[in-house]
């Protein structure tokens, strides 16, 4: 066996409480990570991963403190150094890969200044080679033009090159320990699986070990040897990857795999219900017990302990054996699909807008410049209860789409037509009541889109006494019928947004939307602020309130898979142009347009046994070219001149599947199966 | 970043001419004049109608207005009622003192301020906060002529050691108000750095909780390092802006100081201009107050953005 680099020895982490009691947040954790391993920490926010990984460089965060245990890192008691010997191995032999790159990096400072200064921390290279050095770290982890990148600010760089600049700046300490804290959250599906495989290509180099917490299975599938799975501040299972991903022995584990949503899966994920015990809420029994299908009395009194099995996994269940019964996936709901009576919901005719707003001084003055709008000649027709699905990477317009239809953000040119071909004005200030109600919006983030001061009757009451002046005891009776829809009861009319977990909080506004009984409800990312057993009992809500109304939904993700469980159709966009529309079966499908097939090669399944398909020095771009086809400069397929000077022309396929591309889909076709081939 | 720099310009020098329309037509809608002011009980028939033909009151107020406003720009104020003085060397008498007052108050209580607020917020919670910051409430709660009578009661009462009243008249040079002006001074800087301290201090709290503050300490950024280097330049930005808020409340809002040590400074001949409705001055020194605020307020923006990499590169690219 190979020696150890990190070495978590029982670790308990804990604060004080309101109350005055010592509430624990990591519960009795071993952890060792051996030379050139990577493992994985995964779990749902809460969980403590974050924490356990923090702890491992010898840091808590404020509040927090170390109640037993050690952690030893290269021979070293990292809970009782001093400042001066933390500050060496941090950054240096031990370095962290934060979540939110953009704002873990200073703002004030220039790139280059902050690589620098780790060079002269933690590296050996004379001061006078730092710039030289500093650049060639920024072009090991392909940034392009690394000179340019040196003298940016942190703010300058787009969030896949602000956590390149961090991977350099944590190369620069020459370090043999990577901690990476959701290195990957919140990027593009290509942008994180490039990093991923830069990840993997340069642990593998250097023999590094990594520890890499994530709730995101499929980059874990992708990077880590081995697993621990963590629940309510404790490991409950650890294993390999192929074990604890394949074939999970705890409920949990499988409850977690059950609720991501697949591209091959035509059902609906299935939720986990209920959530994690608050810290010290645990009880004497197993802290996963109200939520597990397993569960009996013993579970309740007595807290299981980690038990080793034969195949090598460390699980804390007394059922363990039986967890086999629990689905991994296809046990979840069918989408309902009921757009059978052909008339359009929504109509968009040519539809571009432009961000650009010409100012005060411009307007006095005459003048126009020419501006490329940021979204232009969109034609799609949405049919009455139909959802459809646009997908697209950060900067593809799809949520723009979405407030020009809702009336936030005025079109610079083209029609939005509603049901009955009434045109929408384009400002929300000029739509009548009955435009209003029947489109609805639901927001990212349940945090920012309620009022926090509100309750949650205050939030359903305003819809409903707008549009049908309900008052009194019938507005009350109506609340109480809208809150048992999403599946919440009249005890939380008096509850304020803060007393809510976030999957109730988006339930409310879910709620909100449908208390003005709307024909069209656009939802903007609104799962991606959840965790993933949360986001598939949202899914699921979302299926049973349309199959209960009739509703149409445009749903918006950059998340393909969840694109697919819910949409009968999708279309694609890039730079602000639409590239394929189609029944999402056939979009999913080969033939498809080129960038649908970088968007889905790059996707991660949580199965160590696949590898997504990237295309060599993929890199995003921040404005689409002048002229031609808006992709030319990523595309896989380019066949010359034509895609840099002509905008290609629609092909159309069966069912209205259409791609927009110099290729005909019969040629898309033949190329995309001969790569299959190879 | 030029255009943008002329276009503040613009957009102050037209908050200034608002601001001056409205001193003006507020001083228009009082009852009486300067003539009516001067002349007192005598303010009636011919002697009336015969001083507002000399000091043109009797033309229409649109065209009193742009004359005012015409002269003003070329640096010209106008005359006093009371004795027919200029009133630009009048108040730049005055506008001297204040600025000297503002000056020396300034090159005290900020350094000062924005030391304490650093101290207080990386020592958050522990004893020396918890003093400061008490004492720092106190300093701004306790009504200003308190603290400058409990000051006066100490200093030049009992030690003995400060005068406790300004006797330098107006007109003389800045040296000549030493010692006189130090009690005022430190009254002001009492309040002053409260206000500051508490910015201060909450902003680098709010600063040393960041994510890169974090991401310094994980990096192995020794302590102070991380200080200097990564929190304060963060941390004071916004404190341009409360400094500037200071500046100008120390020119044109410092009434009480200066009639509690009869010091002679713009707020004082405000008030006094005030009773003795000598209108054409107080128009005059609102109108300084206005320009001084905008100003000021113009160059902490413009300071902040040069301080702030967000907003420079941000104005830089809409070139």
């Amino acid at each position: 066996m190979t020696q150890s680099v990190i070495d978590i020895r029982n670790i308990s982490v804990g604060f004080t409480g309101k109350s005055g009691a010592t509430l624990p947040v990591l519960r009795n954790i071993d952890l060792s990570v051996a030379e050139g391993e990577s493992i994985g920490i995964v779990g749902e926010s809460g969980s403590g991963k974050s924490t356990l990984a923090l702890a491992a460089m010898g840091y808590l965060k404020r509040g927090l403190r170390l109640l037993d245990g050690s952690v030893v890192f290269r021979g070293q008691d990292m809970f009782s150094r001093t400042r001066p010997e933390l500050e060496k191995i941090r950054g240096g032999e031990l370095a962290l890969i934060p979540q939110n790159s953009g704002q873990s990096l200073t703002p004030t400072l220039r790139i280059g200044a902050q690589l620098i200064e780790a060079l002269r921390l933690h590296s050996s290279v004379p001061a006078s080679d730092h710039v030289a050095k500093a650049t060639e770290l920024l072009g090991q982890v392909r940034l392009p033009d690394p000179k340019a990148i040196m003298s940016r600010f942190p703010h300058e760089l787009s969030g896949g090159q602000q956590q390149r600049v961090a991977l350099a700046m944590a190369l620069a300490g020459e370090p043999h320990a990577l901690l990476l804290d959701e290195p990957t959250t919140g990027l593009d599906v290509t942008t994180q699986a490039h990093i991923l495989e830069l990840l993997r290509d340069i642990a593998r180099e250097r023999g590094m070990a990594m520890v890499y917490v994530s709730h995101d299975l499929g980059a874990i599938a992708r990077v880590c040897n081995r697993v621990v799975v963590m629940y309510a501040g404790e490991v409950i299972l650890k294993g390999t990857t192929r074990q604890v991903l394949k074939a999970p022995v705890h409920p949990y584990a499988r409850g977690l795999l059950a609720s991501i949503p697949r591209l091959a899966d035509h059902h609906l994920p299935v939720a986990l219900d209920g959530r994690p015990p608050a810290p010290g809420g645990a009880g004497n029994g197993c802290s996963f017990v109200d939520r597990c299908a397993l569960a009996q009395d013993r579970c309740r009194s007595e807290r299981p302990d980690l038990a080793g099995l034969p195949s090598g996994e460390l699980v804390r269940c007394f059922f363990y054996e039986q967890a086999e019964q629990l689905a991994l996936a296809g046990n979840g709901a069918v989408p309902i699909q009921i757009a059978a009576d052909g008339v359009p919901a929504l109509q968009l005719d040519d539809l571009s807008i432009s961000y650009h707003q010409p100012g005060l001084l411009d307007k006095f003055l005459g003048r126009s410049e020419a501006h490329v709008a940021t979204v232009d000649d969109i034609d799609v027709t949405v049919q009455r209860g139909e959802t459809l699905g646009l997908v697209g990477e950060s900067g593809s317009g799809k949520s723009t789409i979405l407030k020009s239809v809702a009336g936030l953000l005025p079109p610079a040119g083209g029609n939005i037509t509603v049901a009955g071909g009434e045109a929408l004005a384009p400002n929300v200030e000029s739509r009548p009541p009955d435009h209003l109600r029947r489109i609805q919006m639901i927001f990212q983030n349940p945090d920012d889109s309620l009022n926090p001061r509100h309750t949650v009757a205050e939030l359903l009451e305003q819809p409903l006494r707008l549009y049908f002046g309900l008052a009194g005891q019938a507005l009350h009776d109506r609340s109480v019928e809208i809150l048992d829809r999403v599946r919440l009861g009249g005890h939380y009319l008096d509850r304020l947004p803060s007393q809510l977990s976030g999957g109730e909080k988006q339930r409310i506004a879910i709620a909100r939307a449908f208390a003005a009984d709307p024909d069209l409800v656009l939802c903007d990312e609104v799962t991606s602020a959840l965790d993933v057993s949360v986001q598939a009992a949202v899914l699921d809500l979302l299926n049973e309130l349309k199959e209960k109304q009739g509703t149409t939904y445009v749903f918006v993700s950059h998340d393909l898979a969840v694109v697919k469980a819910l949409s009968d159709r999708v279309a694609v966009l890039y730079q602000g142009r639409l590239c394929e529309v189609g029944p999402s079966d056939q979009v999913y499908a080969t033939p498809s347009h080129p960038y649908t097939e970088v968007l889905l090669g790059a996707v991660l399944e949580p199965d160590p046994d696949t590898a997504p398909t990237l295309a060599a020095d993929d890199v995003v771009e921040l404005s689409p070219p002048a002229q031609g086809c808006p992709f030319q400069r990523r595309c896989p397929r380019k066949i010359g001149a034509i895609c840099d000077t002509e905008i290609p022309p629609w092909h159309e396929g069966s069912d209205g599947h259409a791609i927009r591309c110099h290729l005909g889909i019969d040629e898309l076709a033949a190329v995309q199966a001969t790569q299959a081939a190879e | 970043m030029l255009r943008m720099l002329l276009r503040r310009l613009f957009l102050g020098a037209v908050t200034v001419a608002i601001v001056s329309v409205i001193i003006f037509s507020g001083v228009e809608l009082l009852p009486g004049d300067s003539c009516t002011a001067f002349l007192e009980r005598e303010a009636k028939g011919k002697l009336l109608e015969n001083c507002r033909e000399a000091q043109g009151l009797n033309r229409g107020p649109v065209e009193r207005y742009v004359d005012w406003a015409a002269s003003a720009v070329q640096g010209d104020l106008g005359v006093s009622a009371n004795g027919q003085k200029s009133i630009t060397e009048l108040v730049g008498n005055r506008l001297k003192n204040s600025l000297l007052l503002a000056a020396c108050s300034l090159a005290l209580g900020v350094p000062l301020a924005i030391f304490l607020g650093v101290v207080t917020g990386l020592w958050r919670d522990r004893p020396i906060d918890l003093t400061l910051s008490t004492l720092a409430i106190f300093a701004m709660t306790i009504p200003e002529f308190v603290s400058a009578t409990l000051l006066i009661l100490l200093f030049s009462i009992w030690l003995g050691w400060l005068p406790g009243i300004v006797l330098t008249p107006a007109h003389a040079p800045a040296s000549e108000f030493f010692p006189e002006i130090l009690l005022p001074v430190l009254v002001l800087t009492m309040v002053m750095t409260a206000h500051i301290l508490r910015m201060v201090r909450s902003s680098v709290i709010e600063v040393m909780a960041g994510d890169y503050v974090q991401m310094a300490t994980l990096k192995g950024v020794p302590y102070w390092r991380i200080v200097f280097r990564h929190a304060l330049p963060n941390a004071l930005l916004p404190a341009i802006n409360v400094v500037a808020l200071t500046i100008a409340w120390l020119l044109g809002g410092v009434v009480v100081i200066e009639v509690v040590f009869n010091y002679p400074g713009l707020g004082r001949m405000m008030i006094d201009s005030i009773s003795d409705r000598d209108l054409p001055v107080v128009q005059a020194i609102a109108l300084i107050v206005a320009t001084v605020y905008v100003g000021v307020n113009l160059s902490a923006d413009l300071l902040t953005m040069i301080a702030n990499p967000r907003l420079r590169t941000l104005h830089m690219r809409r070139q």
